[in-house]
């Protein structure tokens, strides 16, 4: 490591968190400043250089074969106006709502929240046993995942052999129902995050908060509801966030599942943007989807530094 | 009271199990057809249980290979991540700028993005560069994808030690970097680990990011190169697809077992994020 310029920056900082004000040489705090170069330096080229490359081609006509190819023009909003009067944009935008609403706002988060509580109360068997399995489905690689989700949910899979056994009529839940079948595959796949965020949440409660509202008579759910859930209101907030933008951005669990199929009916924003910039070979428009879901990303994350602040100053 | 919190306990043990079940049924397919030289898409336990599939693509084609990629990538892109996030964190730990705060907002704000979408423009920026199918620049790319968030929960860790130890050593004449290298890192080392674990495992299973970057066959991680099994034959074998798997879920299994065993688990990570 660099321990040749450290000594220089640390020399005239004995007390280490001392603030600006003591005249201390604009260089030397600038050296102290140094490690965060590397870091810095990566997320410019690698993260700052295409969010500007998209906000550049989102404008023109760039494409790997055709016109845009040969020479790339300046088009304006062109690409925004085809995407919004497009049908299979607006069914991809409907698909990614839906997709998030089920698999992360309501499935994940719900029943992350559901496990967190109900293992507090368990054996340590039990939850020793349930946390593996949430886990391990989490620790599984992405493409893993969705083949054994694609067996699960198949005409001949565990699924229907299932229902059929309690006398309920199945389906190829791939074919019929593809954006139910990948969305209980996410929830499958991600509840873990929300189950440890609220495991640890809940871990730091007093329990003497809550045996005093049983003493008070609250039953079990308003003590729920008015006890617990405003005490995590701040992990609640951060998890929602966190697994939303996470799922906004799911692409390998449904193109190993479902390719966007059968059709389009499960083709969300991300497996839009992958077909038309690289099998239609429209960078430009392509790069405009991205532009877009960029924007989706860029509100929640916003949404969710301002209730960090808020927190924060309150 | 007693009868009515036995009742509570039975209950939500019962609930957990029926879940717990849920989520473990998947999971049979995989175990039962990597033992069944005829498997199919059902759940059957094999008549004849056979290692043959695990023979079958235990070669240096669609194991071997496939596997020591992924861990030079993932491997190389979380020590780049760790000692990038480390030396980033250090600073933000520890001396107060009016710089901090806006760049943790901005890093944090980065955690948000959705990678992606960033792969169309960072196609065409690996264009540009000469970039494409290289083993180095997909490293950096994906290093550069994790590092906000490993920014981030490295510097709630490293917040957890003390700053007295450091400043007896400054008086001592220790440099800022001698400090970050004697002191805080043994002194956070779990953290540490956890962090690294993390950032591996999830580069592991990163599907779209080696996918979109590298092309030739030679270079690509397991993670896509499980994909030449739906190749342009037809149906698969299912039996060798789950057997190749499992192998390839192996990595990551031991990792996270490590993980829980000395470290706390996946919940100390929890109680990071939870903020």
């Amino acid at each position: 490591m660099t321990s040749t310029v450290a000594p220089t920056a640390a020399a005239p900082a004995p007390s280490g968190k001392s603030t600006g004000r003591s005249g201390k040489p604009r260089a030397a705090k600038l050296v102290r400043m140094l490690p965060l170069s590397p870091a810095i330096g990566l997320m410019l080229v690698f993260l700052a250089g295409p969010i500007l490359y998209c906000l550049y081609a989102a404008f023109t006509n760039m494409a790997l074969t055709g016109t845009g190819a040969a020479n790339v023009q300046f088009v304006g909003l062109d690409n925004f106006r085809k995407a919004f009067s497009s049908g299979a944009f607006t069914n991809a935008i409907w698909l990614t709502l839906v997709f998030t609403l089920i698999s992360a706002i309501i499935g994940q988060n719900t029943l992350g929240l559901g496990l967190a509580l109900l293992m507090r109360r368990s054996t340590k068997v039990v939850r020793n046993f349930v946390g593996t399995a949430v886990i391990g489905a989490w620790v599984l690689p992405e493409v893993v995942a969705a083949y054994l989700l694609s067996a699960f949910f198949n005409d001949d899979g565990t699924l229907n052999v299932m229902l059929r056994a309690v006398g309920l009529p199945g389906q190829d839940w791939l074919y019929g129902a593809p954006i139910i079948a990948v969305s209980l595959a996410n929830i499958w796949r991600g509840t873990a995050f929300s189950m440890l965020v609220y495991s640890a949440a809940l871990s730091e409660i007093p329990k003497e908060i809550e045996e005093s509202a049983e003493m008070d008579g609250a039953s079990g759910g308003r003590r729920l509801l008015f006890v617990t859930v405003p005490m995590i209101s701040r992990a609640i907030m951060t998890n929602l966030m966190l697994i939303t933008l996470q799922t906004l951005s799911v692409f390998g669990l449904i193109f190993a599942m479902t390719r966007g199929g059968p059709g389009t009916k499960s083709q969300t924003l991300p497996l839009y943007m992958y077909e038309q910039a690289f099998s239609f070979s429209q960078i430009g428009y392509g790069t405009a989807i991205a532009l877009v879901m960029l924007a989706i990303g860029a509100i929640f994350s916003l949404i969710y530094l301002r209730g960090l602040n808020s927190e924060a100053a309150a | 009271m007693i009868a009515r919190d036995r009742i509570s306990k039975l209950t939500a043990n019962l609930i957990l199990l029926a879940i717990g079940v849920l989520f473990v049924l998947p999971l049979l397919w995989v175990l039962f057809a990597s033992i069944n030289r005829t498997a199919g898409l059902r759940v059957e336990f094999p008549t004849h249980p056979t290692l043959g599939n695990f023979k079958a693509v235990l070669n240096t084609d669609t194991t071997y290979r496939p596997v020591l990629n992924g861990v030079i990538l993932c491997g190389g892109s979380a020590l780049l991540t760790m000692v990038c996030a480390v030396l980033a964190a250090y600073p933000l730990s520890r001396f107060r700028s009016k710089f901090n705060r806006p760049f943790l907002l901005t890093v944090l704000f980065c955690t948000g993005l959705p990678i992606t979408a960033v792969m169309v423009p960072v196609y065409g920026l690996f264009v540009q560069l000469n970039l494409v199918d290289t083993i180095g620049g997909t490293i950096m790319f994906m290093a550069t994808s994790a590092l906000p968030f490993a920014i981030w929960l490295t510097k709630t860790f490293m917040d957890g030690v003390p700053i007295s130890l450091e400043e007896a050593a400054w008086v001592d004449g220790a440099g800022n970097m001698q400090a970050l290298r004697r002191i805080v890192l043994p002194l956070m080392w779990p953290g540490i680990a956890v962090v690294l674990i993390f950032t591996f495992i999830g580069m592991w299973g990163n599907f779209f990011v080696p996918f979109m970057l590298l092309l030739s066959p030679e270079r690509l991680p397991a993670s896509v190169s499980i994909f030449t099994f739906f190749g342009q034959y037809g149906e698969p074998n299912y039996g060798q697809l789950a057997a190749y798997s499992l192998i390839y879920t192996t990595p990551v299994l031991l990792l996270y077992l490590l993980l829980s065993r000395k470290l706390g688990g996946a919940f100390a990570l929890g109680g990071a994020i939870k903020g």
